[in-house]
């Protein structure tokens, strides 16, 4: 198997890795830089929990052929955090408790973020819209809905615990 | 093509833990030399909050600062026995075993800091803040980090704790059939309101009201979490979820989980929850905890507002677009019922 060198920015950081033939964007993340936040789900393009941004642009990365990545920029959740200083998104997600196994929410964080970085004021149907292509088994997405709304500015409930 | 609304109830009792063979788990808990407390524990955290509510149960039975508690449910092999997280049984078993652990404790922490203090230890109370000290008299206080490093560097002690809690089995009279599986029901009841296609078959859920009785709500946030997600499960339980039929062969049909036609955001509906707490009195705190009770009404309440809907009576799930379409057919045509 021929080895491919490829050279992309990981939330700002230049990276030069050797790629396989074939191998996907997602394992040469976690297992070429190490960068652990995107998750290995379904490997096959329907839950979501691997998204990544690529120059602002959202894709499963399980689906995307690592050399595609060449000289193009990276944002995985990792890039989010400024510091200690957590992203709206994902302060939203900690205070409306966005999260119960927690496992897609890296692909939503950052399906949310390509939403929202294009698009500062969505209605909800942009919100669930957006993240459409991400699968969560626990929340019912109400939780998620709604934490994207309120980083949006609004925050429509839709449901209430009386 | 007309659009039909129904609307179906459900109640349901639902018992917490399981009763085959006896339901036990185990907690043990020990302070660290700076007054932290650890609670083992090998009942796993799915992300229904197991951690968070033994944390609190912990913190309040200690009397010590719920930052002041640390839950490791890292392993089976060197944790203390739990059956397991499942069966809604978590918060009630497990909690119950924290407590009678933090108990022990808690004991050996006051006697500790009695001997440092000159005290009797019954005289001693916590504040809850991270102090220990002689009821009537605040000035006469030991933190609790304190405590617990002077019982392990000058008094030799551990500041440890056993705990287990158990179901035991239940057995069968055998003339009378009469048996306890449970010892605790948390209760709910739902209205789901749809709307059927008549030509397509499909069912959109437009709102579901529902009432949930789960004792003490221990995390409010978290109970509401799992009621709002539970529900959805219930939806796609009751609507969705299938293996069969497959069109036109078998080779098209889901292989796993994630194949599994379920619904998306776009999907939910506006729930109405109200959360009434009845404490329960053999429970930790009085908390039975939610669990796989938050998706179970919606399953009958929408197979009634299918049949509120288009008068057709589905009595396998899922509930799909085939399964109603059959139905309307074999009556000749839909039949809305009356209105509630």
């Amino acid at each position: 198997m021929t080895k491919k060198p490829v050279q992309f920015q990981l939330n700002g950081d230049q990276k030069a890795t050797f790629v396989d033939d074939g191998q996907n964007l997602l394992d040469v993340l976690r297992r070429g830089v190490g960068d652990l936040t995107p998750k290995f789900g379904c490997a096959q393009g329907t839950c979501g929990t691997c998204t990544v941004l690529i120059d602002g642009q959202p894709h499963m990365s399980c689906l995307t052929l690592a050399e595609t990545v060449e000289g193009k920029s990276v944002t995985t959740t990792a890039g989010l955090e400024n510091g200690a200083e957590l992203h709206p998104l994902q302060k939203a997600f900690m205070e409306q408790f966005a999260a119960q196994c927690g496992y897609c929410t890296p692909g939503m964080l950052m399906a949310a973020k390509a939403l929202l970085d294009t698009n500062p004021n969505p209605t909800r149907e942009e919100v669930v819209e957006a993240i459409s292509g991400n699968i969560c088994r626990c929340t019912g997405y109400e939780a998620i809905i709604n934490a994207i709304l309120s980083v949006a500015g609004n925050s429509p409930q839709r449901y209430g615990v009386r | 093509m007309t659009l039909h609304r129904g609307k179906g109830f459900a109640a349901i009792n639902y018992p917490i833990g399981m009763n085959l063979g006896g339901d036990p788990s185990q907690a043990l808990v020990h302070s660290n030399p700076d007054g932290k407390f650890m609670v083992a524990l090998s009942s796993i955290d799915l992300g229904q909050g197991m951690k968070s509510v033994t944390r609190q149960i912990a913190a309040e039975t200690l009397g010590i600062p719920v930052g002041d508690v640390y839950v490791d449910t890292a392993d089976s092999d060197t944790g203390p026995h739990c059956m397991g997280s499942f069966a809604s049984r978590g918060t009630h078993r497990v909690g119950n075993a924290v407590i009678q652990a933090a108990l022990e404790a808690r004991s050996v922490m006051l006697e500790a800091a009695a001997e440092e203090l000159e005290v009797n230890a019954a005289d001693l109370e916590t504040d809850g803040k991270g102090n220990i000290h002689v009821k009537g008299a605040p000035s006469r206080s030991i933190t609790t980090a304190e405590a617990c490093g002077a019982a392990q560097f000058k008094q030799g002690k551990t500041v440890s704790g056993r705990g287990i809690f158990l179901i035991p089995m239940s057995d069968v009279d055998p003339d009378t059939g009469e048996m306890t599986p449970v010892s605790c029901f948390a209760h709910a009841a739902l209205v789901v309101e749809i709307e059927v296609d008549d030509e397509t078959g499909e069912i959109e859920v437009l709102e579901m009201n529902s009432a949930y009785e789960v004792g003490r709500a221990l995390n409010p946030r978290l109970v509401e979490q799992q009621l709002v997600g539970g529900a959805w499960m219930g939806m796609s339980h009751a609507l969705w979820e299938t293996t069969e039929p497959n069109y036109p062969d078998r080779s098209h049909g889901p292989r796993d989980f994630n194949e599994y036609v379920m619904p998306g955001p776009g999907d939910i509906c506006t729930h109405n929850i109200a959360v009434l707490e009845r404490p329960a009195e053999d429970a930790p705190y009085g908390g039975k905890g939610p669990g796989e009770m938050c998706a179970n009404p919606v399953l009958p309440a929408m197979a009634n507002a299918v049949y509120n809907a288009v008068g057709v009576r589905v009595d396998d799930l899922p509930i799909t677009p085939e399964k109603v379409l059959r139905g309307i057919r074999q009556n000749g045509g839909a039949r809305p019922q009356a209105r509630r």
